[in-house]
């Protein structure tokens, strides 16, 4: 599954869900200050000052580009906003509010030309394809995993021009299930907010200051009008959070989940989502061949003496 | 040196909570350099650095790169610093047969006095150490210019209920335990908002009260890869009580003065020492190591020979309610 997947029909998302689990309560402030560290150190270990992230409107990354601003100050922080001819117009007026808010700099790409221009221009027929897909299939799957790799390659050219390194706004429920466009919306130098599941990333940015509109809203991959990620993945995030937390933070097993109260069926869904995704979270496997292979028997840290773009 | 235990003793201790820079020996022995001076200028009897602190934590196959032997001149520089003061640093350590270490050492009067090799190298979880290092072998407490017996340990090594005790009974005062202690778990239940720091704080305290001994502990801060070391460096009366703690995250070298008296007065009023039995429990660690190793006879005693153990037939059953049921060929 991809973010752009096509929805199944689940239930209706309605409103969102301002309960979570008690279990999965954080302390915040010591959240906000390891979060402050790791990217501060991150930078600092590169060589960098100066970071980018690419703001939806959505609360990840708005929750990202607070605690970005907050660890090095909004002077360093650019928010790039990328809409698409479909994105919804209030995202775009959510990520301007952030930005107001924090009195970073920001840069506008409407990425339509290029996304639109491949599949227009570009893109090889759809007979070529083995399974013989109709030009349909270029549908929202497809398009959407190509509009997030076009914003990927967006922030990377801006990386360059900015001088600063890509902040991750991954969390951790859609990166365990793999909700995730592989190279596309999980590439970055670094993730903060990683291991904070979603309604986590609901309280830190309640407890961050995150304008309450882009907390209250949906949470969308914005890919098509109308889309929201509890309809398209089919549950709600603190049901899904809470077995995750169970399942996998607290090695619970599926008959353990299911004593516990889970239902069957969705205790086997979402062991398979986290199982099938296991390739999105994991650096390619290289062949083995020669004495000393990267990531296998060569193992160094990623920031090491040497390893910064600038020696300080 | 001996210090007077009847009367105030104060001894000023300096924790180094820093942030090596992974794999820059260089910069870290320039840092310690500097900061035994600091320590050293504001009064400080005892400077105390974190774990790997002269290499930082997360070293991979540069385990290789920066370690040092003992008598390397680098170490030998940095204690040339110590004249008229004890300092604890964590580095890497080669021995002769090329074995890698993860050791602390403790610089005195210009000398190195001891060093502890890391006896248990967490190798599970979030941690990898037994693949870049081989485990030390012995525990010892030395004894120091500050009038008492110092106890060396490195992080692990407290998660083992017998290192401190053996340090206690080995005669050591003051225990010492230097970490690169990954924080973890923000669970808003914790009671220092981290899951980490309260286990390590009920551990300190604990084996300070057990074995009425100070317990000193230094940990680091800083960030490597994905994770991030707390500090929060204590230092614990043989009460039990906290005499110092430093802050959560924070970089910086923090005093705490203690007097080495308390000891005296606890140790009185709470012969736990006093009491404890080491023949006792060396009959029965021979007993069980014996039993854990398979080597047990059908012989051993316990107690005068009764009991010893159970009759074949509940063994037997014992065995299979432990292991399942197995086939049993004798």
């Amino acid at each position: 599954m991809t973010r752009a997947s096509r929805g199944r029909a689940g239930r209706a998302a309605g409103a969102p869900t301002p309960e979570m689990a008690e279990e999965l309560r954080i302390d915040t402030d010591v959240a906000r200050r390891i979060i402050g560290e790791f990217i501060r150190g991150q930078l600092r270990q590169a060589g960098f000052e100066r970071a980018l992230v690419g703001l939806s409107g959505g609360i990840d990354s708005s929750l990202v580009a607070y605690l970005a601003s907050d660890a090095i100050g909004p002077e360093r922080l650019l928010c790039v906003l990328m809409p698409y001819r479909t994105s919804d117009p209030a995202s775009r007026s959510d990520g301007e509010e952030v930005v107001r808010r924090l009195g970073c700099r920001s840069a506008l790409v409407d990425i339509t030309p290029m996304v639109d221009g491949y599949y227009e221009h570009a893109a090889p027929p759809a007979d070529t394809s083995p399974a013989g897909e109709a030009l349909e299939a270029v549908g929202h799957t497809r398009r959407g995993n190509f509009a997030a790799r076009t914003r990927m390659a967006v922030l990377y050219d801006l990386s360059v021009v900015w001088g600063g390194l890509v902040v991750g706004t991954s969390n951790k429920t859609e990166t365990l299930i793999g909700y995730t466009t592989i190279f596309g919306d999980n590439a970055a130098a670094f993730q903060p907010i990683g291991d904070l599941y979603k309604t986590q990333v609901r309280q830190m940015a309640t407890a961050i200051g995150v304008p309450e509109r882009i907390i209250a809203k949906a949470p969308s991959a914005d890919l098509w009008p109308g889309q929201t990620d509890e309809e398209e993945v089919g549950f709600r995030y603190a049901e899904i959070d809470r077995l995750l937390y169970w399942m996998v933070d607290k090695r619970r097993s599926d008959e353990e989940l299911v004593a516990m109260g889970f239902a069957a069926d969705t205790v086997a869904r979402v062991g398979r989502m986290v199982a099938v995704s296991e390739f999105k979270r994991q650096v390619p496997p290289i062949a083995k061949i020669g004495p000393r292979t990267a990531g296998v028997d060569y193992l160094y840290p990623r920031r090491r003496p040497g390893s910064a773009r600038r020696q300080e | 040196m001996r210090v007077r235990l009847h009367s105030m003793a104060m001894l000023r201790i300096a924790l180094a909570q820093i942030a090596p820079r992974l794999g820059d020996l260089e910069a870290n022995l320039e840092r310690h350099h500097g900061l035994l001076a600091e320590a050293r200028a504001a009064g400080a009897g005892l400077v105390v650095f974190p774990e790997l602190g002269l290499t930082g934590y997360l070293l991979q196959d540069l385990a290789g790169e920066v370690a040092m032997r003992r008598d390397d001149p680098r170490i030998v520089a940095l204690a040339g610093e110590t004249a008229g003061c004890s300092a604890i640093v964590g580095f890497v350590e080669e021995s002769d047969d090329h074995r890698l270490f993860i050791a602390a050492a403790l610089l005195e009067d210009g000398e190195l006095r001891h060093v502890h090799r890391k006896l248990f190298l967490p190798t599970y979880g979030l941690f990898d150490e037994r693949r870049f290092f081989a485990a030390g072998t012995e525990l010892r407490a030395v004894p120091s210019r500050l009038g008492v017996n110092v106890g060396l340990a490195v992080c692990e090594d407290f998660w083992h209920l017998a290192v401190p005790q053996l340090l206690a009974l080995d005669g050591a005062q003051l225990l010492v335990n230097i970490s690169s202690s990954p924080g973890r778990d923000v669970a808003a239940i914790n009671v220092v908002g981290l899951g980490t720091a309260s286990s390590w704080r009920t551990m300190m305290r604990t084996y300070a009260q057990l074995t009425t001994t100070f317990v000193i502990f230094c940990n680091r801060v800083g960030v490597e890869e994905s994770i991030t070391f707390w500090g929060g460096s204590e230092v614990i009366a043989p009460s039990g009580e906290p005499r110092f703690a430093a802050p959560l995250h924070d970089e910086g070298l923090f005093l705490a003065e203690i007097d080495l008296a308390e000891l005296r007065r606890e140790r009185i009023a709470l012969p736990l020492l006093r009491d404890e039995r080491p023949e006792l429990v060396l009959r029965q660690m021979e007993r069980i190591v014996q039993q854990r190793a398979g080597f047990a006879s059908d012989e051993a005693t316990v107690d005068g020979g009764r009991g010893a153990r159970p009759p074949v037939a509940r063994r037997a059953a014992l065995s299979r309610a432990v292991d399942g049921p197995r086939k049993v060929s004798r």
